[in-house]
């Protein structure tokens, strides 16, 4: 019996190792990725740079202005590598049929009889009886050993060059008062909703549970309707940073406020009750008792809310213009993604700066985000 | 614009509200102090100077919208002209369309199934193991990426280069390294949306595992005492008492993650933007707001359709509500 206990809980521990490293393998690739060299990003998968890897290359000598004449013998030297990375070659080819015909060191004979050698450091020396007469030098094909080399390269191109570190500001002044302004509007809302009597109540909280569900999709071209007319009345930009935050507010809205009431309904009455009869107006009561008490929900719908707003894509793509001023991280991924096309280094950095202030809040505050999440499900 | 005008823009936004919910009561204190004859009339208003905003964004925002995407949806692509239901019927001939619901569709059966399920087994199996924790922090942090990086990462699994070149993209290495041909999965007609699935499920499970686990804690355990004093099996014990004690949370998490489904835009916008016939309908509403300067009226019918979708989830949610409501009276 305990023996098949032990068994059954290996398995157990088996299993979910087996899906813990499915679930953390892709992003592992992309960080490991972010920080490869971008030659060896192009050729070779990201599980190769942990260990010393076989990289085959093709490089090209220097033409007929670099000759040099010895002894009525020309020569043409110099290094394959534009830079020292520490590759060490192992063997080479002059065609791309035979790309590894000759070991390092060894004399290649080409067609017109002059001869080639190629040494483990990259220097090489192509000598011939009759002077070098094309312009451009030969293609060399090689194969090296490559050691693991990580760099920061990718993050200076991406932040400075890319335009990600504006993109990554942008966000910023999108995703703050998209939190802040839902947060402060909905609290009072609820508020109202839970501790103050007025006509429509009930159908007003029938609405919200109503909105909850309500897809964003419902709302874009009325909105962006409403938009394009107020700025050709006012003569103003159509798309502008106060235009998304409203937006924003207007879809996270439903669900800051449900969560919020439900958070605030269970707060004790006897406390609201005796504030009142202290003559304190709904004002006071609010700021004074109800907002000190409700900091922990407030930080869970903080980061639901911040979170959602940061990923999204859909919303900023309608409502922000795409120019550098505006344009958001998330848009500006998808824009790299459709042009940069192949060019992994800048798609893997530019993911990974995207995901540095999420994953730095989950693991943080992990806690008040599974929090919200469990109440926000546990009725919604 | 530059980082302090920036941050000055976000001040500004964020105190004006503030500024209004102080301003106006205080205000609204002023004058009562002097006239404090009438509470109903103040707090009358107060709920007004409270409930303003909110309001006029939920009106605005939400339920304006909501009957002008209706309305639009009989009109011609400018809003001006009334079709009746020519855009329905233009949706009903178009092969993007059909392919679109047909792909919803298979989001719709896969995508909350799987993830729900993934989540149920996870949450058990971190239950009982010390590195639990961690194991569930690290399949949970998927649910903080945005869908557009998770894309670049899937991306990155999925990519292709022709034969005898070495594969960069892991699933390819692997296919490689087991002696097959590599393929170019996201341009593979029906399969490659299980592919984009994927990459949902890897989202949306880290959200089912936390619900799932919060809610295995309410199991009693002389419950699941008892049950293996009995000699049940750790399988029976799973199918005969958790499974029926997480009825409710399972029905919960898979409307949250058909909500989400049903939304679906990102990650086929990202990846494919609906070629290869992963078409699905947001991304082809996106597509219509924006083409030749935008169609209203298709995008209306294309936005509507999402709506159909989610209104049996809506009409439970509210009949839930009056229950609730009820119990509490």
């Amino acid at each position: 019996m305990k023996f098949k206990l032990n068994l059954s809980s290996i398995f157990s521990q088996l299993l979910l190792l087996f899906f813990v490293i499915l679930w953390i393998t892709p992003t592992f690739g992309l960080l490991i990725s972010s920080f490869r060299d971008k030659d060896q990003l192009a050729i070779s998968g990201w599980w190769t740079s942990l260990i010393n890897t076989e990289v085959s290359e093709i490089h090209r000598t220097k033409g007929k202005n670099e000759q040099s004449k010895e002894n009525e013998v020309y020569f043409i030297r110099g290094n394959l590598f534009k830079e020292d990375k520490g590759k060490k070659i192992l063997s080479f080819g002059v065609t791309s049929k035979n790309i590894n015909a000759y070991i390092v060191g060894e004399k290649a004979v080409l067609k017109d009889k002059s001869e080639i050698v190629v040494f483990e450091n990259g220097d090489y020396e192509w000598k011939s009886e009759n002077e070098f007469k094309k312009k451009k030098g030969r293609r060399i094909f090689i194969t090296a050993k490559s050691p693991p080399s990580f760099t920061l390269d990718n993050y200076k191109e991406v932040l400075f060059e890319a335009g990600l570190g504006q993109a990554f500001l942008n966000t910023i002044a999108v995703a703050l008062p998209a939190t802040l302004i839902p947060l402060i509007i909905c609290s009072f809302f609820a508020y109202s909703l839970t501790w103050m009597n007025f006509f429509g109540r009930d159908i007003l909280l029938a609405t919200i549970i109503a909105s909850l569900v309500v897809p964003l999709q419902m709302s874009l071209i009325p909105i962006l309707t409403i938009y394009n007319d107020l700025g050709a009345l006012f003569n103003i930009e159509a798309k502008s940073f106060p235009g998304i935050w409203m937006a924003h507010t207007g879809f996270g809205l439903a669900s800051t406020t449900f969560l919020l009431w439900n958070f605030m309904k269970s707060l004790p009455n006897e406390m609201l009750e005796a504030a009142k009869v202290d003559g304190a107006s709904h004002y006071d009561t609010f700021v004074r008792i109800v907002i000190p008490l409700s900091i922990p929900a407030f930080a869970s719908i903080f980061i639901l809310q911040f979170l959602w707003v940061w990923n999204d894509l859909l919303v900023g793509l309608v409502f922000l213009d795409k120019h550098p001023s505006e344009i958001i991280l998330t848009a500006k991924l998808k824009e790299l993604l459709g042009s940069y096309g192949e060019n992994w280094e800048i798609l893997t950095t530019g993911a990974f700066i995207s995901m540095t202030v999420p994953l730095f809040i989950f693991f943080s505050l992990q806690r008040f985000f599974i929090r919200g999440l469990v109440a926000g499900s546990v009725k919604g | 614009m530059s980082f302090f005008s920036l941050i000055s823009t976000v001040i500004v936004g964020v105190l004006f509200f503030i500024i209004y919910f102080g301003l106006s009561n205080f205000i609204l204190d002023l004058v009562c102090k002097f006239k404090s004859n009438s509470v109903a009339l103040e707090n009358s208003v107060r709920v007004i100077i409270f409930i303003a905003p909110a309001f006029l964004v939920l009106f605005m925002f939400i339920l304006y919208p909501v009957f002008e995407t209706v309305r639009l949806s009989f009109y011609d692509k400018f809003g001006r002209e009334f079709v009746g239901w020519n855009n329905y019927l233009w949706a009903l001939n178009d092969p993007n369309f059909r392919r679109s619901i047909l792909n919803n569709l298979g989001w719709l059966l896969i995508v909350p199934t799987l993830s729900t399920f993934f989540g149920l087994v996870i949450a058990n199996l971190t239950d009982k193991i010390w590195w639990g924790t961690i194991a569930k922090s690290i399949i949970f942090m998927p649910m903080a990426i945005s869908f557009v990086g998770a894309g670049v990462i899937w991306k990155f699994i999925y990519d292709y280069r022709g034969t005898g070149d070495q594969q960069i993209g892991l699933l390819n290495a692997i296919v490689v390294s087991l002696g097959m041909e590599p393929q170019a999965w996201l341009t593979i007609s029906i399969w490659n949306n299980l592919f984009l699935m994927a990459i949902m499920i890897w989202i949306q499970t880290g959200l089912a595992l936390v619900i799932f686990s919060a809610a295995l804690r309410g199991i009693p355990n002389e419950t699941l005492e008892a049950a293996r004093i009995d000699g049940a099996s750790e399988f029976r014990i799973f199918w005969s008492i958790i499974i029926p004690f997480l009825e409710r949370t399972i029905l919960v998490i898979w409307t949250i993650i058909t909500i989400l489904v049903l939304k679906v835009f990102d990650i086929i916008y990202a990846m494919t933007n609906g070629e290869w016939q992963t078409e699905v309908l947001a991304n082809l509403m996106y597509d219509w707001m924006f083409r030749g300067g935008g169609d209203s009226g298709r995008g209306s019918v294309l936005a509507f359709c999402i709506m159909i979708g989610v209104i049996p989830i809506l009409v439970w949610n509210l009949y839930r509500h009056r229950q609730e409501q009820k119990n509490e009276i």
